[in-house]
């Protein structure tokens, strides 16, 4: 169970100048008001890809509205853990889970849960951009019409807002017609998260989100997740820690599937209470 | 192996490669070549009077005035011919029982040879059938059959240990001594004046209907008759190929049933054509009853089969190479699989499906075995839309067939065969060439 924000927030001052970690200070932040509730809340949870188990016994709450981050080597579980939370681990046919992972106090892997209505209010957006070949319009209102929305007015404001929310209207409005694939690579990356946002998630998953993209695309999307901090829970894996402590509010550490450390993003970064953690954030080994 | 060697190796693959290539283009260019030059003679040529004639009177083309002066024009010519030919009645009368039957059958064969050239002569009934109710109407034609006015043909049989060969007797040297000598250089001097050759674009022959057998008109009813079958099995098979790929691709779990369902699909794309047609007959007509004999549906149903693993596999193939991550994104978004499958999956693996439905398509147009016993009827005219259900139609593949192999006078409508053999290979040609440019249409839409 990580600490309270404001415990790290206070901490972070008598902090502020111990050697190495310090690049890891996270910047100032606005503060989050509403959020704070275990949102996802895993109790022993487990994921088995047949035999082998690539995550193990995760316990952890990840609260509302703040940003969490979740760093490890590679192949130690950030993928598996994030997609089981809007059961994007049904495609794979042998995978299965023990334990419990609760959404919003609900069983996401219950017998009765709709995992098509898990997946709207548990949006997702993925390492590779993935836009649709469909115009940018047709793009953003994928979502909202499969849900019904049939109106071209609601269509179109819903596009608007959700452009707009990713901090890509002024570049596209122009262009809602075109093909989407004929945008940038950090332009699909945001209209990807547009796109998600159009179906209006309560969590937003981003598994490596600017890998494939350049540095300034990059800053974008980190602009944007600090945009949208507050009004959505969004859980963030990446292999750039300083990514991580850029965006985060909170850090979950992983490693060969344990979660070894889930903190405070200052506090795992500049006084990390596992030394795996600390030789990992140091460079030590990855 | 050493460097020396493999470099040697690469060096031959490519050449060799290279080779098989060229190859292949030499062989696509000696096959189309005599297709694509012999087939445009069967609406390209030197028409004749007989031929303007005859559309003027069998298809009501033509300006009958300008056909009326030219055929005052060629009877003053033939006129000649006739004229020669009653003196030599005159003379054959008054010779003797003797002098009579040693003309009397070569006399009967040039009158025979002028007939076929000039049509009907002047005191001859007139004929029944169509083929002989006009001279000839092709120019090329004519000039054949010039040369068998000219010269008899007879056979070498002088020595017995080859096979007789043909040699020409001029037929004038017979009858020498007496008026019709003159006849033949008259006929071979003036043939021209007598028929009236005209280059002729003949559109007719795509889109009339064959008249006595072929011997004249077009060939409408093979074409439409072969759009209608390649299109009706394209009506069956291609949904049914995509829901099927769809099941195999997306809902079928690894098991016997799945697999055994694979297999036998790769077996049906093994079958030979023909036992498809004979399963056509026996299922589709004799047990289902789908039709009282042969129809098109019956036909269609056959073909539709017989190309059903082809799109499958393709659909399948198709479907699979669509990337994971449109799946993923759409069902991130809270998206059914259904839903998923109709408006990503489908729409991206759309031009993949298609490529399929080409090839397909053009197998369905160019297969002849699958219609002989379910579809296809060598002469008939084109059948309406509303009766593909319960007639059979001419098909361009099996009337080739036909054309080539069974019809009585094979040799004299050559051209009409060479004709339909382009149009086959033309309609596929076109019915690929909508599909491809279909295709890329969508392919460039999902790219952007
Ligand atoms: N589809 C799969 N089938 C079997 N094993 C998998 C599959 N996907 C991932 N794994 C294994 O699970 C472990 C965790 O993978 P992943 O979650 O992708 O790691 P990360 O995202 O942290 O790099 C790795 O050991 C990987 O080899
Ligand atoms: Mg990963």
């Amino acid at each position: 169970m990580p600490m309270s924000l404001e415990a790290t927030e206070t901490k972070k001052n008598d902090n502020s100048s111990t050697g190495a970690l310090d690049i890891y200070l996270p910047p100032e932040r606005k503060k989050v008001t509403g959020g704070g509730q275990p949102h996802v809340v895993a109790k022993n949870f487990s994921i088995y890809y047949g035999e082998f188990e690539a995550v193990k016994k995760v316990n952890a709450d990840i609260l509302s509205k703040y940003v969490t981050a979740i760093i490890g080597p590679s192949g130690c579980g950030k993928s598996t853990f994030l997609r089981a939370i809007n059961r994007m681990n049904d495609l794979i046919p042998n995978c299965h889970t023990t334990g419990a992972l609760m959404f919003d106090g609900e069983d996401v892997y219950g017998k009765f849960t709709d995992e098509v209505l898990l997946r709207k209010k548990i949006g997702m957006v993925f390492q590779k951009p993935n836009p649709f070949p469909k115009s940018i319009f047709d793009n953003i209102a994928y979502g909202p019409r499969l849900h019904g929305v049939k109106d071209r007015k609601t269509l179109e404001g819903i596009v608007e807002r959700s452009l707009r929310k990713a901090a890509l209207w002024d570049e596209v409005s122009d262009r809602l017609d075109k093909n989407a694939l004929g945008l940038s690579g950090g332009q699909q990356q945001r209209l990807c998260v547009a796109r998600t946002l159009a179906v209006e998630p309560e969590i937003l998953l981003l598994d490596e989100p600017t890998s494939a993209l350049d540095p300034k695309a990059t800053a974008k999307i980190e602009d944007l997740i600090q945009e949208l901090r507050g009004s959505y829970t969004i859980m963030i894996v990446t292999h750039n820690m300083q990514q991580a402590s850029r965006v985060s509010d909170y850090t979950m550490f992983f490693y060969e599937g344990v979660l070894v450390e889930h903190a405070p993003t200052a506090q795992l970064f500049t006084r990390p209470k596992d030394q795996m953690t600390e030789d990992y954030i140091t460079g030590r080994f990855s | 192996m050493n460097l020396g060697t493999r470099k040697l190796l690469d060096h031959s693959f490519t050449a060799l490669g290279f080779g098989s290539i060229i190859i292949m283009g030499l062989a696509l260019l000696v096959v189309l070549f005599p297709i694509a030059t012999k087939g445009v003679g069967a609406f390209v040529f030197k028409g004749t009077i007989e031929h303007r004639k005859l559309l003027l009177s069998e298809f009501h083309r033509g300006d009958p005035k300008e056909i009326v002066k030219e055929e005052t024009e060629t009877n003053r010519y033939r006129q000649k011919v006739f004229d020669m030919l009653a003196a030599f009645d005159q003379e054959l009368d008054q010779m003797d029982y003797e002098q009579q039957s040693k003309y009397r059958s070569s006399y009967d064969q040039v009158k025979t040879s002028l007939r076929t050239l000039l049509g009907p002569l002047p005191g001859d009934s007139e004929p029944a059938l169509t083929r002989f109710q006009y001279g000839q109407t092709r120019w090329d034609k004519a000039e054949e059959k010039l040369h068998g006015l000219l010269y008899e043909q007879k056979w070498d049989y002088s020595n017995p240990d080859v096979i007789a060969k043909p040699y020409d007797v001029s037929r004038a040297a017979g009858f020498a001594g007496t008026s019709l000598v003159k006849l033949f250089p008259y006929v071979e001097e003036n043939l021209d004046k007598m028929m009236m050759p005209e280059w002729t674009f003949y559109w007719g022959f795509f889109t009339e209907s064959s008249l006595d057998a072929h011997f004249f008109g077009g060939i409408w009813p093979e074409i439409q008759g072969t759009i209608f079958l390649a299109i009706g099995a394209m009506l069956f098979a291609f949904p049914l190929g995509v829901i099927a790929a769809i099941y195999f691709t997306e809902y079928a779990r690894d098991g016997f049933l799945t697999s055994m369902l694979r297999s036998a699909n790769s077996t049906l794309a093994g079958v030979p054509s023909i036992v498809f047609g004979l399963f056509g007959l026996a299922f589709f007509i004799n047990t289902l009853h789908v039709s009282e004999s042969k129809s098109v549906l019956a036909g269609s149903l056959t073909l539709a089969i017989m190309i059903l693993p082809t799109i499958i596999r393709a659909a399948e193939e198709a479907i699979l190479a669509v990337p994971k991550t449109y799946k993923e994104a759409s069902l991130g978004l809270g998206s059914t699989k259904w839903n998923t499958i109709v408006t990503v999956i489908l729409p991206a693996a759309l031009p993949g499906i298609l490529t399929g439905g080409v090839i397909s398509l053009g197998r369905a147009a160019g297969e002849t075995a699958p219609i002989i016993f379910t579809a296809a009827v060598s002469v008939g005219a084109a059948i309406g839309l509303g009766d593909v259900l319960t007639s059979p139609t001419p098909a361009l593949s099996w009337n080739i067939y036909n054309l080539a192999s069974e019809h009585e006078a094979a040799a004299e409508i050559r051209h009409v065969q060479y004709g339909m053999v382009l149009a086959l290979v033309t309609v596929v040609l076109l019915l690929n060439l909508s599909a491809v440019i279909l295709r890329a249409r969508i392919s460039k839409k999902l790219k952007g």
